[in-house]
């Protein structure tokens, strides 16, 4: 284990150097976080500064908090998070207008207080002592030492936290779990739908996209007898999104048919 | 260096989680912020157990890293049944109660 603290009170030049390259890095990280527009830059963003303050936890004598925060937090907490951003849709970004009049300015100062409050704060209080170091505690190894701490005087909450847990996760699955209104329509149920529906146009099932010599997915209408492109045959939400190409440039006439030498 | 500069970094993380919590209207972002709130609460966990040498500081830090997995976990499922009724991840949208 690399002891970065040599000096009682002062921590040693490459604690300080890892310091002040990677905390304003985290500062700008976690601002940025408040600014980006999107969710899942503010998520990435998210991610950088959980593992500038796990390397912060290795820097301070905690390698098992740095190494279970890069498990827990960018390992299971991010993915979890931008899987529900998966879920409820990427492009969620929020709305700019703010829905209570004068919340912006007057939480942007609150922070500046609060922030100033607290800075002044720490500035102004003395600690007490000199920096003692987690080296004594350490001696042993710190997963040692949090061992014997965890299953000696925390051995209580261990288990309350343990039941929490399990508490969470019944939770999680109880409030996921989705009732049907409606049975689930069975592949007869259509076929009949189809069959005794109101029109028999999409009896033979929809069209397929259309098949060119230079382009066949699914991104492309087909063509109709009269050479007009057949809006059925292209998925709904890919008009949507704007993903469908027009299939006219694909035809014979259109295609660039040059050859060009070979060399 | 000072070991009471984590403490100003942890006081800075605070505040912008905290700004970000009143600010931001997508639930998931305000969740990600109340989570750079937890983190720095544990930066700061962290550097008084060392400035006191003993290690009830990252115990608690362990603690806590445990209670915010628990709290992701049932508000990230809260926010999937809402964005199901409601079809917005807004938390504006959520004010049923109001009408």
């Amino acid at each position: 284990m690399i002891n970065l603290a040599i000096q009682v009170g002062q921590t040693a030049a490459p604690e300080a150097t890892l310091f002040w390259i990677l905390a304003p890095l985290t500062f700008v990280a976690a601002l940025g976080m408040l600014l980006v527009k999107k969710a899942v830059h503010s998520a990435i963003l998210m991610a950088f500064v959980m593992i500038a303050l796990a390397i912060f936890y290795i820097a301070q004598g905690a390698p098992f908090l740095g190494i279970v925060q890069v498990v827990v937090y960018t390992g299971a907490v991010m993915m979890l998070f931008l899987f529900i951003l998966m879920l409820v849709g990427v492009d969620s970004s929020d709305s700019l207008t703010e829905t209570i009049r004068g919340l912006r300015p007057i939480a942007i100062t609150a922070a500046l207080g609060f922030g100033g409050l607290m800075l002044s704060l720490l500035a102004r209080a003395t600690l007490g002592r000199t920096v003692v170091g987690v080296e004594a505690a350490n001696a042993q190894g710190n997963v040692q030492g949090i061992a014997h701490l965890l299953f000696s005087t925390f051995v209580w909450p261990f288990e309350v936290v343990s039941a929490l847990l399990i508490t969470a996760a019944l939770g999680a699955m109880v409030l996921a779990h989705h009732h049907r209104i409606q049975e689930r329509p069975t592949q007869r149920q259509l076929s009949i739908d189809r069959f005794r529906g109101e029109s028999l146009a999409s009896a033979a099932g929809l069209p397929a996209p259309g098949v060119f010599a230079r382009h066949n997915a699914v991104d492309v209408p087909a063509l109709l007898p009269d050479g007009t492109a057949a809006a059925a045959s292209v998925n709904a939400s890919l008009k949507a999104r704007g993903d469908v190409l027009d299939s006219s440039v694909f035809e014979l006439g259109r295609v660039d048919t040059s050859v060009e030498e070979e060399k | 260096m000072n070991a009471a500069n984590y403490l100003y970094l942890s006081a800075l993380l605070f505040t912008i989680g905290a700004v970000g919590v009143v600010v931001r209207r997508n639930a998931i972002v305000v969740f990600m912020c109340v989570e750079l709130m937890l983190n720095a609460a544990n930066l700061s966990f962290v550097t008084f157990s060392r400035i006191n040498g003993d290690l009830n500081g990252q115990v608690i830090a362990f603690f806590t890293m445990v209670v915010a997995a628990c709290e992701v976990v049932v508000g990230l499922a809260i926010i999937v049944t809402i964005y199901r009724s409601r079809r917005s991840a807004s938390v504006d949208d959520a004010s049923l109660l109001k009408r």
